[in-house]
C-alpha cells in the first residue's frame, strides 16, 4: 500500500487560487540500476497523476524513470465550487492509488 | 567519464590531506579513567543540518513536504495496529496519540536492567514486540522499524537530547567512546579525524559535519529513502575501507550512545534531510 499526504484547504472563497501538495511513498526505480550480483534491478514507477475537481480532471502530470523516489507535486486550482478533490496516482502495471479531500466554496 | 577521473583523483588526494592531517595530530581523550567524568573534545555542538545546502534545509524544515514524514505517518498507523487481532496495539498500552512518547528519544540509548543491554529506540520498539506482543522482533532497517522509530522520535522534535552514562550504562559509553577515537580500515582514520578534525571541509560533495546523530532516522536524498543511524554509521566505516557491524549490533549501539552524549545540547530534529 502506497501512502500519501495531501495538502489542501477544506474551505476557500469562490474564485480564489488554492494551493496544493502532495507527496506519495513510491521508490521510483529507474530499472536502469544493477544490485550487487550485477543483476538488473526491474522497473518500478507512477506513470501518471492526475487531479479531478467535481470529476474533472484540473491537473495531470506524466511521471518517468528520471523522477525521484516518493515524488512531490505541487499545482493550484481556482475553487468556484463545493464539491470534492479526487487524487489518483497509476503505476507502470496500471495499479491506483486514490485520496479524496472535501473542498466547501463560500464566500 | 574524464571528469569521474579528475573527481575520483580530487577525492583521493583529499583522503591523503586528511591522513596527513591525522597523523599530525593525536587525539586527546583516549583511555580516559572509566569512574571521572568524560571530556568531550568539541567545544560547540552543531546539529548536521548546519552543514546541508539550504534546500535541503527547506525541504527538512517544510512539516508536509519533508519526505521523512510519509514514515512517521506509516509508524502512526503502525502504533494503533501492530499486533495481531489477539495482541495488544502499542497504542493499547502507551495511548493513542503517541504523545505518551515525548522525549523519550532524548534519552535513549539508554540502559535496561531487565535485559542488562543498552537499548536504542529501535531495540526498545523490537523489546515491546517480544514482550508484550509475542511478535518476532522486525529486522533492523525494516519499513516498519523505520517508520515506528521515526514516529517515536518524531514526538521528541525540538526536545533537549540528555542521555545516562552513569552506572551500569557507562562501559557500554567508555566502549562506544573508545571506537570513536579508533583509528580503522586501509585508510587508518577515526571518527574524530573527519568529524572533528575537519569539519566544515569538503570531502567528495559532501560538507563534513561533526557526525551528530539528532536527526535520524533520516532521509537521505542519495538513498531515496529514510534509513537508521547504523545504516549511515556502516557508510562511515565503509568510507574509509573498513569492515562494518551490522546494523544493530551492540558496538553501533555502544557508539550511539557516545555519539548521543556527545550531542547534549542539541536538539532532536528528527526525521532530518541529508544530502
Ligand atoms: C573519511 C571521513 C569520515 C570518517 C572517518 C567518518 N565519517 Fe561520518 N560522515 C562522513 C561524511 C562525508 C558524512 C556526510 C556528511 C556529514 O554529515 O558529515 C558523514 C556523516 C556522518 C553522520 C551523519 C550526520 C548527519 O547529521 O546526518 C554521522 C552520525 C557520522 N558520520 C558518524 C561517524 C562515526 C561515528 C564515524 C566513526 C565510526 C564516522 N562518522 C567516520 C565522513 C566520515
Ligand atoms: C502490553 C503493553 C505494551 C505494548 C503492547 C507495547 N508496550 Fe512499549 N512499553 C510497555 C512497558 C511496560 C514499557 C516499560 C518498559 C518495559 O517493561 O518493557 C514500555 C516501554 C516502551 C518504550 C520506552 C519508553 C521509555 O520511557 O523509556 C518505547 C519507546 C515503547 N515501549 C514503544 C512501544 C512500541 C513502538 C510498541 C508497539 C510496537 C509498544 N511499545 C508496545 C508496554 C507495552
Amino acid at each position: 500500500m502506497l501512502k500519501a499526504r495531501i495538502s489542501a484547504p477544506a474551505r476557500a472563497r469562490p474564485g480564489e487560487i488554492i494551493s496544493i501538495k502532495t507527496l506519495i511513498s513510491h521508490p521510483m526505480e529507474t530499472g536502469n540500476r544493477r544490485n550487487s550480483l550485477g543483476a538488473r534491478i526491474p522497473r518500478n514507477i507512477l506513470t501518471e497523476f492526475v487531479c479531478l475537481y467535481n470529476g474533472r480532471q484540473a491537473f495531470r502530470a506524466e511521471l518517468h524513470p528520471a523522477i525521484a523516489a516518493n515524488p512531490f507535486l505541487a499545482f493550484h486550482l481556482r475553487a468556484d465550487a463545493s464539491g470534492t478533490l479526487e487524487f489518483r496516482w497509476t503505476d507502470q502495471d496500471g495499479e491506483v492509488t486514490t485520496e479524496t479531500r472535501d473542498l466547501v466554496v463560500e464566500p | 567519464m574524464s571528469s569521474n577521473r579528475s573527481c575520483g583523483i580530487t577525492a583521493h588526494s583529499l583522503m591523503l590531506a586528511l591522513l596527513a592531517v591525522a597523523a599530525a595530530c593525536e587525539m586527546p581523550g583516549t583511555g580516559v579513567a572509566s569512574e571521572s567524568e568524560p571530556t568531550r573534545t568539541l567545544t560547540q555542538a552543531l546539529s548536521g543540518y548546519e552543514f546541508q545546502a539550504e534546500d535541503t534545509q527547506a525541504l527538512q524544515d517544510d512539516p508536509f513536504a519533508n519526505p521523512g514524514m510519509l514514515w512517521v505517518d506509516q509508524g502512526q498507523e503502525l502504533w494503533r495496529d501492530a499486533g495481531s487481532a489477539d495482541e495488544p496495539s502499542c497504542s493499547s498500552c502507551h495511548g493513542e496519540s503517541g504523545d505518551s512518547m515525548r522525549g523519550v528519544a532524548a534519552r535513549y540509548p539508554a540502559y535496561d536492567a531487565e535485559t542488562q543491554s543498552l537499548l536504542n529506540i529501535e531495540g526498545r520498539i523490537n523489546h515491546c514486540r517480544e514482550k508484550h506482543q509475542q511478535q518476532s522482533p522486525y529486522a533492523y532497517e525494516s519499513a516498519e522499524l523505520l517508520a515506528l522509530s521515526a514516529f517515536v522520535a518524531h514526538q521528541s522534535r525540538g526536545m533537549p537530547i540528555d542521555v545516562f552514562i552513569d552506572g551500569p550504562a557507562r562501559t557500554f559509553f567508555d566502549s562506544g567512546q573508545s571506537y570513536f577515537y579508533e583509528r580503522r580500515g586501509q585508510m587508518n582514520l577515526a571518527c574524530h579525524h573527519c568529524h572533528e578534525r575537519n569539519v566544515g571541509r569538503m570531502l567528495r560533495g559532501d560538507r563534513l559535519s561533526q557526525g551528530q546523530p539528532t536527526g535520524y532516522p533520516a532521509y537521505r536524498l542519495e538513498w531515496q529513502t529514510l534509513g537508521s543511524l547504523h545504516r549511515r554509521l556502516r557508510f562511515c566505516n565503509v568510507g574509509v575501507r573498513a569492515e562494518p557491524f551490522s546494523a544493530g549490533a551492540p558496538e553501533y549501539v555502544n557508539l550511539e550512545l557516545f555519539l548521543t552524549w556527545r550531542a547534549r545540547g542539541l536538539k532532536v530534529d528528527a526525521p532530518a534531510v541529508r544530502r
